[in-house]
């Protein structure tokens, strides 16, 4: 079934130098080739690559550092304007409030001015109506009085009397 | 199913100038698919990759892996080129043998050039005089020398065979393993056809063969890439 003479299959291959020199020769000529139009551009490549990822790591770290810069600055900014507007707000809040004090003290002091001229010039209404009292009161007395005296006075007691009366008026006055 | 080669013996009338053709041949093809696979696949690089560059770079990341692994990046850098084209040229000629055999003429033309142990200690000695070179070139005339009597002046004839043997050892390694996954797959060729019972038994081990014979071009192709760098890094880095 099977044939012995497999066991020297090749048997009759040696050394032959033919063999070693073609192999050599051409293996030599592969390398040369092989180098020159596949290597060399590939791992030409290849560290083009890794320079290349390299760079952008490189770019990628000095951006988030300039980010990190900017945002410290927006945020130091905000923290700056948000202390402005309180400053701005708790100003204004004391100006109203000193405002708020003035016209208080301006509308005190206008309603104490109209209260006093108000007094004044009930004082003086009183004292008109008083002296205007005093007049009818004198009229009224001496129309009472000539009443009563009418029945005992002559007409020129009565006018005696009248002209004395008078004239102590007159002097009053 | 006796395999003959297609031999031509004493070119140019030279003795010992012996060419197995079936070699040559797959040889080339094999140099062509790897030249192929790779100008493919670095055509239209993008920085952003996609699908074959992707591939591409991942197996350029592979090696570079294995390299540093043994050796300083600086000066594994320069070896880049001839680890990839290694592990790709050994790889795709191991695997080129799994997919079928073609016989023509009762000689054998189609199957792997790593199943040829010529070809193998070529691509080792290859590998090994490269170490030296660089040893050479890296460390100096000096330091290349005092490597070989160091870390105790006796180890010396130790140093010497072992650069024998790592040789032999890398390229019988690969020849040997290659070697016999191609016996084992003719052997079950043959068992099934042989006959219509014997087809169908052999149907699963064959497939299981040919995928463990895949595993296997792997993985020696990595050990291959992996034992010249170690070699390498024992000629050129300083640190003992």
């Amino acid at each position: 079934m099977l044939d012995p003479r497999l066991f020297i299959l090749n048997a009759e291959i040696g050394f032959n130098a033919g063999d070693m020199i073609v192999q050599l020769v051409m293996f030599v000529i592969l390398l040369a080739l092989i180098t020159k139009f596949a290597w060399r551009p590939l791992m030409n490549v290849m560290q083009e690559r890794e320079q290349h990822v390299a760079n952008e790591i490189d770019t990628a770290e000095k951006n988030r550092q300039e980010s990190e810069r900017l945002m410290k600055e927006a945020q130091d900014e905000l923290k700056g304007t948000r202390t402005n507007a309180q400053k701005i707000i708790d100003d204004a809040r004391q100006t109203a409030k000193s405002e708020e004090a003035e016209m208080i003290k301006a509308a005190k002091s206008e309603a104490e001015r109209i209260k006093e001229s108000a007094r004044l010039e009930i004082e003086q209404e009183k004292e008109r109506a008083v002296q205007a009292l005093q007049e009818q009161v004198g009229t009224l007395s001496v129309q009472i009085a000539s009443k009563v005296i009418e029945k005992e006075l002559t007409v020129d007691e009565q006018e005696k009397l009248i002209n004395e009366y008078l004239e102590k008026v007159g002097e009053s006055k | 199913m006796d395999h003959g080669s297609p031999m031509i013996e004493d070119v140019f009338g030279i003795s010992w100038l012996d060419f197995n053709l079936s070699n040559v041949l797959m040889t080339f093809v094999a140099s062509v698919i790897v030249f192929l696979i790779a100008v493919i696949a670095s055509r239209n690089l993008q920085r952003k990759p996609t699908g074959f560059q992707n591939f591409m770079e991942w197996v350029v990341d592979f090696v570079k892996g294995m390299i540093s692994s043994t050796m300083d990046w600086k000066t594994g850098k320069q070896f880049l080129p001839l680890a990839i084209t290694l592990l790709m040229y050994i790889f795709i000629a191991n695997v080129l043998g799994i997919m079928f055999m073609v016989e023509y003429n009762g000689d054998l033309w189609w199957k792997s050039p790593t199943a040829d142990p010529g070809v193998t200690l070529t691509l080792a000695v290859m590998v090994v005089a490269l170490t030296h070179y660089f040893g050479v070139k890296l460390k100096g005339g000096k330091g290349y020398v005092k490597d070989f009597f160091s870390p105790i002046p006796i180890l010396f004839p130790l140093k010497i065979v072992e650069e024998f043997a790592n040789t032999l050892t890398l390229g019988m390694r690969l020849y040997g393993n290659i070697f016999a996954g191609e016996v084992l797959l003719a052997l079950l060729v043959s068992l099934m056809a042989s006959g219509a019972l014997e087809a169908a038994a052999g149907f699963l081990p064959m497939l299981l063969w040919q995928g463990f014979k895949l595993f296997i071009s792997g993985i020696q192709a990595f050990i291959f890439v992996m034992l010249a760098m170690v070699y390498m890094s024992h000629k050129v880095s300083h640190d003992h």
